[in-house]
């Protein structure tokens, strides 16, 4: 079981069960679990979506996009079933912050699908949890098994008249996945490409019925914000970026970890203060903030708060809230092909642009990095970036192009280094360090 | 929908709204590109080739996934737009192997056009191309990997166009490919039309591949030779060494009542054109007992003074004619012609397939109510009986197909099989196999009739509630029961028919009256007034002798002479062949079938691809055949009839009237390699003739037809362009009066059979046996 890190800047709400022994039903309802559905079934599907907008709770997932206004999206009569569809897909280089929902707090998870169902009018929620973390599956299942034993899943839900089921399923292993429609189409048993949007999920989704689907952390966040109010949770965060979030911070600091921080909270402190600074004291170099499709920050423009109007400002993303952090020993070129060597692989291939443009950066960028590359090559691998940037069937080509296309504007100079021959310039010291280890 | 205003490149278009923009671009003339894109296929936007510029929107955005909207301004030439479609091409050609020198698909590549209009003729990547292997999936399909383009149009025709789902993507990213079902080969319906969809040379097809370069043939629109749908194909004609070959059947132009499709026999079946069995001398019986070559006059001569022997001796009555399910109406009706004037009998019948007869005798009085091929694609329901279309009629299969997918009609299938097509029907119901009578009286109201349950009621009153039904029934039918059937359907309002029957020219065959009791039109031979006075010979009036009534008489002895043209009712009807021995018996075909070989004389004969005229589908469409191919030492039908009836003492011209005035359409006889018109012009000369319309010039009796058959007359010059011109009015004037003997003997041919024809097509036996081999279970190791 991963390590659980604490701050006394952190602000615990949906992390709060975290390490309590959450996972044992009994444990769960006495940390307030399953009274946040009573409330809502109480109160009304106006009410809960009313709660959710006035939260200002955005996607955790990455796109940031309010909640409680997708939820509205939902028309109220439908012919077909509607869904609840959890996103557990976590995929994103980076990223851990599902994963210990899963593993600490499963409860939450069913207990916002089911507020989510009763707001939208659904009557059966998906748990989809990426095919790597098929571990995890036993936990979630145990905790759907023990929720029905309890009767709170299943018919007439606390005495409510609402049914309401919850399904567990994993991936296979892609990440594209991730991607709202792709996983639809995966969860329906077909190959995970994604589905030509309009129309969206909310009024064609999973098997044609009008979907919600959600983060697993913005799912878990839900109970608590019944519990508390929409407005109280507003207020933790900043404007239009309502309450905390999870934030994976990992590369080169000295406590790594996931923390969970109000919105808006400072990213340099976030480094410095919460995970307690550069590794061995060494210089940051560079900082991933969003997951690994997000664009790279310099060490100088790390002073922004982490919500997703300030990083949108900053020339970069909130993204997932995994927060990676390179210190002076890292070559970025070295890095770059890291990076793009997972979207090459990951790319589903349906279109042109993300399936032969990934491969050719990365074979590119490795030539580079061999030192097999001239000046063009630097300029091809923009120009390819930029080509793939905007042009794509799904975000995934963006979140390749994204990347690159900072990583080559802000450290050129290491792209340079790099030329005629010379190879990466980092290796001897990355040799002599993995000798002393 | 109602129509909204957009603007494209500063021009205001006007398209309903909800059109694609592709679509709306392409009907006002502006190209948007595209490789995944296929009409009326799904959207897939997988491409990102037809990027345009919206205003007001940021990202470029997809034309195939666009609909227009009113006020909406696009930009589809721009920098930008053209700067993303290259850079699309770019990446595309990364990988693709370049090998267009040698790829079938060079000079007709969609790709190879799109980076010449876009200009990436530069390479901006080094590393090594990716390869993989080129594999066979099936006796007709290869695909090259490294040259495919991954835009799945042959998975979505496959799946969504064919109902077979042959083929789906296989592993993912730069590494996906496309894969068979079957894993290393295809488990499938062989129509090619996967081959015929890719836009670059992946799928490429045995038949053609490595052959030629696309601009070294000709591209001639004609007529498919197989089954009764008559699809329009374009075959690609080369120079060969005795004339010229076809080297490939495709849908070049699409403008046929078959849209996209084309199956098996369409696309490759046209190599027994040059199987090596092929006749290309006349035989003559010799005094051994042997077939030896002779000249043709030789040949000619024989075989006239043959059948003027007989009918000089024991009348036109001991002389019988089988014509032809697969030549053309203009042959069908000389030869007919022939048969009564020349010969002197109305023993004359060819293999029927279907009762037309009887179908056109229940149409009288309802002109109109015959369903072209097209209509199957837009009728909003459609009552099958009997047939299976899938394997008999695969073109009306599509049709039914893309019906459902793309207009939600409604199919109602009553068969006594499990047939494919039920999987798009709206319901279903299992007859016994000669339930089909009692089944069309139950749904005429009659309960007691056929002992239905539930669903068999909710059948019946769901086709009763349709405002407007195609009928299409197979040979199930016959005689009477046709007559009730085409009676119900009348009693429902809108309802067309259909009857189908087996073969390219089947239809034209009963039309143009190779039938021992009907004259063409279906008129009775005792009613021939009309034709008495055209032909200017007294016709004989007796009903004659029914093809198994002749080889019945000639098995008694009592048939003198048998003139077969482009048949093998040898074969076809297992006759045994000492019921001949003391017939003369002149034949007409491509190859020593089974009834050539017993013959007295064997004329080599062109097929349907080496000649012109015209045929008519078992709906009724009459189409233009046009002559695409050539072989040397063959000649047509028409030729042949016109020779030896000369040979017989007619004038050439009371058999063709070519002198009557009629002028057009010299040269559309000719296919471009034709030698023909050194021979007409040599033969015209002799007998003092005009050379402006030759006798052996189909058209020359086109008139003659329309005149006598008038729902023939259609409008000409629509016919002459290439379009399908369905006959409108009724076939039948005069009363046929008495049932009928209907004599059809369905042939039963499936996709990879087509009769004689077929097994002269090495490729359809190749399939053939590929799809009855039983694969068998590996075997297991002796311990």
């Amino acid at each position: 079981m991963p390590r659980l890190v604490s701050h006394p800047d952190e602000v615990k709400i949906t992390s709060r069960r975290f390490g309590l022994g959450a996972t044992d039903i009994e444990k769960y309802i006495a940390l307030d679990g399953y009274k946040a559905v009573q409330a809502a079934i109480a109160k009304g599907p106006e009410w809960i979506i009313a709660e959710m907008k006035a939260s200002g709770l955005r996607g955790r997932g990455g796109a940031g996009f309010p909640t409680g206004l997708k939820w509205s999206f939902v028309p109220k009569q439908s012919e077909k079933p509607k869904y609840v569809l959890v996103n557990g897909d976590e995929s994103e280089p980076g990223t851990c912050k599902d994963h210990l929902i899963f593993l600490y707090d499963p409860h939450a998870v069913i207990e916002g699908t089911m507020i989510a169902g009763i707001a939208i009018g659904a009557k059966l929620g998906f748990i989809y949890l990426r095919g790597e973390y098929r571990y995890l599956l036993k936990i979630m299942e145990k905790a759907v098994a023990d929720a029905y034993a309890k009767g709170f899943l299943g018919k007439n839900i606390f005495g409510s008249g609402i049914d309401f089921d919850v399904v567990t399923q994993t991936g296979a292993g892609a990440y594209e996945v991730g991607e709202e429609s792709a996983l639809m189409e995966s969860l329906e048993g077909k190959r995970g490409v994604p589905r030509i949007k309009p129309p969206f999920p909310a009024v064609v989704g999973l098997y044609g019925g009008p979907t919600v689907i959600n983060n697993a952390e913005t799912i878990a966040s839900v109970p608590h914000i019944m519990l508390m109010g929409g407005e109280a949770y507003a207020k933790l965060g900043t404007e239009r970026n309502g309450g905390t979030r999870l934030f994976g911070i990992s590369g080169h600091v000295e406590r790594p970890g996931v923390y969970e921080l109000p919105m808006g909270y400072n990213l340099k402190k976030a480094i410095y203060d919460v995970a307690g600074g550069i590794r061995g004291g060494k210089k940051l170099k560079a900082v991933v903030p969003g997951g690994s499709s997000t664009p790279v920050m310099t060490a100088d423009e790390i002073d922004v708060g982490l919500d997703f109007d300030q990083m949108g400002k900053a020339g970069t993303m909130l993204g997932s809230g995994g927060i990676v952090v390179l210190d002076e020993t890292v070559c970025i070129v070295e890095f770059a092909l890291r990076t793009i060597q997972f979207y090459q692989h990951e790319s589903c291939g349906w279109c042109i642009p993300c399936r032969e443009g990934t491969d050719w950066l990365k074979k590119s960028i490795g030539r580079l990095h061999a030192g097999g590359a001239v000046d063009k090559d630097i300029d091809n691998i923009r120009y390819l970036a930029e080509n793939m940037l905007g042009r794509t069937f799904c975000p995934l080509g963006d979140a390749a192009a994204m990347p690159t296309i900072g990583f080559v504007q802000k450290f050129r100079k290491e792209f340079e280094d790099h030329l005629n021959g010379k190879g990466c310039p980092y290796k001897h010291a990355r040799e002599e360090e993995a000798a002393l280890v | 929908m109602a129509d909204v205003t957009f603007t494209v490149d500063g021009k205001k278009l006007t398209a309903p709204a909800g059109t694609l923009l592709i679509e709306a671009c392409k009907a006002a003339g502006i190209e948007v590109p595209a490789f995944c894109y296929y009409p009326h296929l799904a959207v897939q936007a997988a491409c990102r080739m037809c990027t345009v510029r919206l205003e007001k929107v940021p990202k470029l955005q997809t034309a195939c996934t666009t609909p227009v909207t009113e006020g909406m301004v696009v930009y589809t030439d721009t920098d930008e737009v053209r700067q993303a479609r290259k850079a699309t091409i770019e990446l595309l050609l990364g990988n693709h192997p370049l090998d267009c020198p040698v790829c079938d698909k060079g000079g007709e590549c969609e790709l190879q056009d799109m980076t010449f209009k876009y200009g990436a003729g530069e390479s901006k990547y080094v590393e090594i191309k990716q390869h993989r292997d080129e594999q066979q999936w099936s006796p007709v399909v290869y695909y090259d990997r490294p040259r495919c383009i991954l835009c799945y149009r042959c998975v979505a025709v496959c799946g969504a166009g064919m109902d077979v789902w042959a083929l789906a993507v296989e592993s993912r990213g730069a590494r996906s490919v496309i894969a068979p079902n079957g894993s290393d080969h295809l488990n499938c319906e062989e129509c090619g039309m996967c081959i015929d969809i890719c836009p670059v040379g992946a799928l490429t097809s045995d038949t053609y591949r490595y052959h030629t370069r696309p601009w070294e043939m000709n591209h001639v629109a004609t007529v498919c030779t197989h089954c009764g749908d008559g699809c329009k194909t374009t075959l690609g004609v080369r120079t060969a060494a005795d004339g010229s070959e076809i080297i490939r059947g495709n849908n070049r132009d699409k403008s046929g009542m078959n849209g996209d499709f084309l199956c098996i026999k369409g696309r490759y079946a046209f190599d027994f054109a040059n199987h090596t069995e092929r006749l290309t001398k006349p035989l003559v019986r010799q005094a051994d007992g042997k077939l030896a070559p002779v000249s043709w006059e030789e040949a000619l001569d024989f075989a006239a003074r043959g059948l003027r022997e007989a009918r000089d001796a024991k009348g036109g009555k001991a002389i019988g004619v089988i014509g032809s399910n697969r030549t053309t109406n203009e042959e069908n009706y000389l030869l007919q012609k022939f048969a009564r004037s020349v010969l002197g009998t109305n023993n004359i019948d060819h293999h029927r397939t279907a009762d037309y007869a009887a179908f056109a005798a229940a149409l009288k009085g309802h002109a109109g109510r015959e369903a072209s091929l097209r209509d199957f694609v837009t009728a909003p329901a459609i009552l099958l009986l009997g047939n299976d279309p899938t394997e008999q009629h695969p073109a009306l299969a599509w049709q039914l197909r893309t019906n459902v997918r793309l207009n939600h009609a409604r199919i109602y299938v009553a068969n006594h099989r499990d047939i494919k097509l039920r999987r798009q029907a709206k319901a279903a119901v299992t007859l016994p196999q000669t339930g089909y009578a009692q089944f069309v009286e139950y749904l005429a109201g009659k309960d007691g009739a056929f002992k239905g349950d539930d669903a068999t009621a909710a059948f019946r009153n769901a086709v009763k509630k349709e405002e407007s039904l195609l009928i299409a029934f197979g040979s199930e039918f016959r005689g009477r029961d046709i007559q009730a059937l085409v009676a119900f359907g009348l009693s429902l309002p809108n309802v067309k028919f259909a009857c189908l029957g087996d073969y390219a020219n089947s239809r034209g065959a009963a039309d143009m009256g190779v039938l021992p009791d009907l004259l063409p039109g279906y008129v009775p031979v005792d009613k021939a007034a009309q034709f008495a006075g055209e032909y200017g010979n007294s016709l004989p009036a007796e009903p004659g002798l029914d093809l198994v009534q002749m080889f019945d008489a000639a098995g008694r002895g009592e048939l003198a002479a048998m003139y077969v043209v482009g048949a093998n009712p040898v074969a076809r009807y297992g006759i045994d062949a000492a019921a001949l021995k003391d017939t003369f018996l002149v034949v007409q075909d491509m190859f020593l079938t089974e009834t050539a070989v017993l013959a007295d004389v064997v004329f080599p004969a062109a097929n349907l691809y080496e000649k012109a005229g015209t045929v008519t589908n078992t709906y009724g469409d009459l189409q233009l055949v046009k002559k695409a191919a050539d072989k040397a030492g063959t000649r047509a039908d028409f030729e042949l009839i016109v020779r030896l009836a000369e040979k017989m003492g007619a004038a050439p011209k009371s058999m063709v009237p070519f002198g009557r005035g009629v002028r057009a359409d010299v040269g559309q006889t000719r296919g471009a390699q034709s030698g023909e018109a050194d021979r007409h012009a040599v033969w015209l000369v002799a007998h003092h003739l005009e050379l402006k319309l030759s006798p052996f010039d189909p058209f020359a009796i086109f008139d003659e037809i329309q005149r006598l058959v008038p729902a023939y007359n259609v409008p000409r010059l629509n016919l002459l362009a290439g379009n399908d011109e369905h006959l409108k009015s009724e076939l039948v004037q005069i009363d046929t009066g008495a049932t009928r003997r209907d004599m059809v003997l369905p042939a039963n041919d499936g996709l990879y059979t087509s009769g004689t024809l077929g097994n002269y097509s090495a490729k359809l036996k190749e399939v053939l046996a590929s799809h009855t081999t039983v694969t068998k279970p590996a075997e297991t190791a002796a311990d």
